[in-house]
């Protein structure tokens, strides 16, 4: 069967999206920034690097435990600078409003996209607002797009992991894929866990700060920890292997995925981030991470082992070996 | 998470594993079959296969109920989506299955109502609240399953949901392990038998498969240390020259099943013979609706369905039987991936060469 | 075609339950078992609770696996 078709898969952050954007989107708009597919783009201007980027948001439900559309908004964004070493400084808003939509909601949103801002010490400052007719869109979906500034001797990229360097990760993974799903009515279970979704820019300064040689970072977003690992040793061309039992999760998280048949590697987060750094730093920025509020559950959970076929490798709970895929296609409950 | 964690502990599992070296050291080559695609899995999703010895070879039979589901049957479900008024809902395992020309997950994309539901009950509480749409479950599982789809059907009934129907494509499976026997060319040392549906279906059923072709069965649950736990009772019984039925998981399967769940069964399915992807027609291996429950079989609904396609070149059929590992197939890992699938195997989350694909492919060093 | 979890019975309205693993919570059909009570654990699959989990054999199981690490202790 061929795609002649966008489907839903396209969007999960799995094998399908990387595909459509190395295959289908890059290469019409060619150039050595864009070619790096870091969540951020790096340019020069007059000797100032600035970090650059753009996300969009289509969740649904739009409110959710521990958070809105409008939250994920500014710190998803947020954090792609973040990820880049960047002080985020400045967000543009889109808004796309299905018409329909209670004004009351997007009130709501407003208010939270401006508490968001306040907590990640962003401004926005310039916006544009649409309206389409309803059934065009799912009642509200923003854009951000942000810039911030690279400091000095900062340089982090999905394109530096060496062999050696150690995998860390600031807390649990999957509370927001959760939290979102248990929204929804068809699936009809109650967990405690909320979105997770935090800026994390303050995070990562005080990580640079006890060691300016931090390799890579990234936040699992869509596609969860396992795309992330495998965008990681793609880009830098090696193998990783993680532990299993190290990787930290809630039992709200684990209850809900062993319920529904999920794969917890493969929920959304939005407050993690994931670290390549060299093993002469690795337990600096354990520390620090630990004593921020955002990192308190930091564990170190994997290494960088090989410079040959790039692959994530899963060293299971009772001491197997596996290998950790990207996912294909969006998270199903399942009976089998 | 009681009963979960203390059945993947790893010293119990290092135990276990080299107790399996010691009672296989002295044995031959091995091959055990497992016949359920949750026990593909979790043998896959633990890296079971990597600390087996290597005279031990893991064989996935036909035990993903998705992976046997003809074409026909994605193809009639796809028909009735496209009609209007109806609501298709679903367990998520068949979303992405390819028909002959589509799939549910592309009809969504087209605009077809089509909801993923974990439970038939959640499927039946949308039919009530939305009485003017007409929901068709499509009842695809084992014995496992079947009984839920049982229960929900007498619900639905007792409750007067008029229009709450089930497309059947659910099946019953020691008729399929007897006819992998039966013509195949399959050499088996023994059966890792599916711990739910013998929650339900008790120990006796797998009684032939001893009595008439010598073959040991272990009934064994899904967590690490009751699939090693599973295997080291088949080698025991290997090296002891026995024949018999074993419950491993004893904490959920008793030797006479779940009576009420088989009385509900049987209250609601009648068995009839089904066509399983690559095996053939097995009799008695269906469960369909009876008479008495025709106002909610969905197989009834007038519905034009296309002419019936399946791609040439995918093995599928010698994969789910066992004759063939996933590897041993020209087009896997190269046409056919999880993302371009040209078999059930393929796209189905625990199909046999899906799981190969996702976890098994370790390149050592 | 076997993805079923044991979860805790934590209460009871005639044939529905509201069962817990981890801290997540889900409503339980009971009418495929003779009867339960509040604080046995059950096995659920798709929503349906298809046997009550036999406490005294999990922790049979366990021990046995426990006697197996003894062996090997004395076998050195």
């Amino acid at each position: 069967m061929r795609n002649d078709t966008i489907l839903l898969e396209h969007g999960s952050g799995g094998r399908a999206s990387r595909r459509l954007v190395e295959e289908l989107l890059v290469p019409y708009l060619k150039n050595q920034v864009l070619e790096r597919l870091d969540d951020h783009a790096e340019i020069e201007i007059e000797g100032t690097r600035l970090a650059f980027t753009t996300d969009s948001f289509v969740v649904d439900p739009i409110f959710f435990p521990g958070g809105d559309i409008g939250k994920l908004a500014v710190n998803g964004t947020v954090n792609d600078l973040a990820m880049g070493g960047a002080k985020p400084l400045f967000l543009s808003a889109g808004l796309i409003l299905e018409e329909g939509l209670p004004i009351a909601d997007l009130e709501r949103i407003m208010h939270s996209m401006a508490e968001a801002t306040k907590k990640a010490q962003v401004h926005i400052v310039t916006g544009d607002t649409k309206v389409v007719a309803h059934g065009a869109a799912d009642k509200i979906f923003i854009n951000t797009t942000g810039v911030g500034l690279i400091p000095k001797g900062v340089a982090l990229s999905g394109h530096r992991g060496e062999v050696g360097d150690r995998v860390l990760i600031s807390g649990p993974i999957g509370e927001h894929g959760i939290a979102v799903m248990a929204q929804r009515s068809d699936l009809d279970f109650v967990a405690s866990c909320k979105s997770d979704t935090a800026p994390l820019a303050d995070l990562v300064a005080q990580m640079l700060y006890a060691y300016q040689g931090i390799h890579s970072l990234r936040d699992p977003t869509r596609g969860g920890l396992a795309a992330t690992l495998n965008e990681l040793a793609v880009q830098s061309g090696v193998r990783i292997e993680v532990e299993e039992s190290a990787i930290p999760i809630t039992e709200s998280v684990e209850g809900a995925c062993e319920l529904l048949g999920l794969d917890p590697l493969h929920l959304a987060n939005e407050g993690v981030l994931v670290a390549l750094v060299p093993a002469e730093g690795a337990s600096l920025v354990l520390d620090a991470m630990r004593n921020h509020p955002l990192g308190h559950k930091a564990q170190i959970i994997g290494e960088v082992c090989s410079k040959k076929l790039p692959a994530v490798i899963l060293r299971t709970q009772i001491g197997g070996k596996r290998v950790l895929a990207v996912p294909t296609g969006v998270q199903l409950p399942r009976i089998c | 998470m009681r009963f979960l964690r203390e059945f993947r502990d790893p010293q119990a599992a290092e135990v276990l594993v080299r107790r399996i070296r010691k009672v296989a050291d002295s044995l031959g080559e091995i091959s055990f079959m497992e016949v359920c695609g949750t026990h593909t899995m979790s043998i896959y999703r633990y890296g079971i296969h990597h600390l087996l010895p290597p005279n031990i070879r893991i064989l996935s039979g036909p035990g993903c109920p998705v992976c046997v589901t003809p074409n026909a049957f994605l193809d009639r479900a796809i028909a009735l989506a496209r009609l209007p008024g109806v609501t298709i809902a679903t367990f998520g395992d068949m979303m992405r299955v390819p028909g002959s020309t589509s799939s549910l997950e592309r009809e969504q994309a087209r605009g077809c109502d089509i909801r993923v539901v974990y439970s038939p009950i959640d499927a039946l509480r949308i039919a009530a609240q939305e009485q003017h749409r007409r929901l068709v479950f499509l009842g695809v599982g084992f014995e496992t399953t079947a009984p839920a789809l049982a229960a929900t059907l007498l619900e639905a009934r007792r409750t007067k949901v008029k229009n709450f129907s089930i497309l059947s494509a659910a099946k019953v499976i020691p008729p399929a392990m007897q006819a992998l026997l039966k013509d195949g060319p399959l050499r088996l040392s023994g059966f890792l038998c599916p711990g739910h549906v013998s929650t339900v279906i008790g120990s006796r059923p797998y009684e032939p498969l001893v009595n008439e072709h010598g073959i040991p069965c272990v009934i064994a649950g899904f967590e690490p240390l009751d699939i090693l736990y599973g295997f080291l009772m088949l080698l025991e019984q290997v090296s002891e020259h026995r024949a018999e039925v074993e419950i491993a998981y004893r904490r959920a399967v008793r030797p006479e099943g779940n009576p009420k769940a088989k009385r509900v069964l049987k209250e609601v399915f009648i068995e009839c013979d089904a066509q399983w992807r690559g095996i053939g027609r097995i009799e008695g291996s269906g469960l369909a609706l009876p008479s008495t429950l025709e106002a909610h079989d969905a197989f009834l609904i007038e519905v034009e369905v296309e002419p019936t396609y399946e791609v040439p070149g995918c093995i599928c059929g010698l994969v789910l039987s066992g004759q063939r590992t996933p590897f041993e197939c020209d087009l896997f890992a190269k046409e056919c991936t999880p993302e371009t699938p040209q078999g059930a195997c393929m796209v189905s989350a625990e199909g046999t060469c899906a799981a190969a694909y996702c976890y098994g492919r370790i390149e050592e060093e | 075609m076997c993805l079923a979890v044991p979860m805790k019975v934590i209460s009871i309205d005639d044939d529905h339950a509201t069962c817990v693993i981890g801290d997540v919570e889900r409503e339980v059909r009971l009418s495929l078992l003779p009867e339960v009570h509040i604080g046995e654990y059950v096995i659920v699959h798709a929503g349906y609770a298809i046997q009550i989990l036999d406490e005294e054999e999990a922790q049979e199981t366990l021990q046995l696996f426990a006697d197996f690490q003894e062996d090997i202790g004395e076998m050195g």
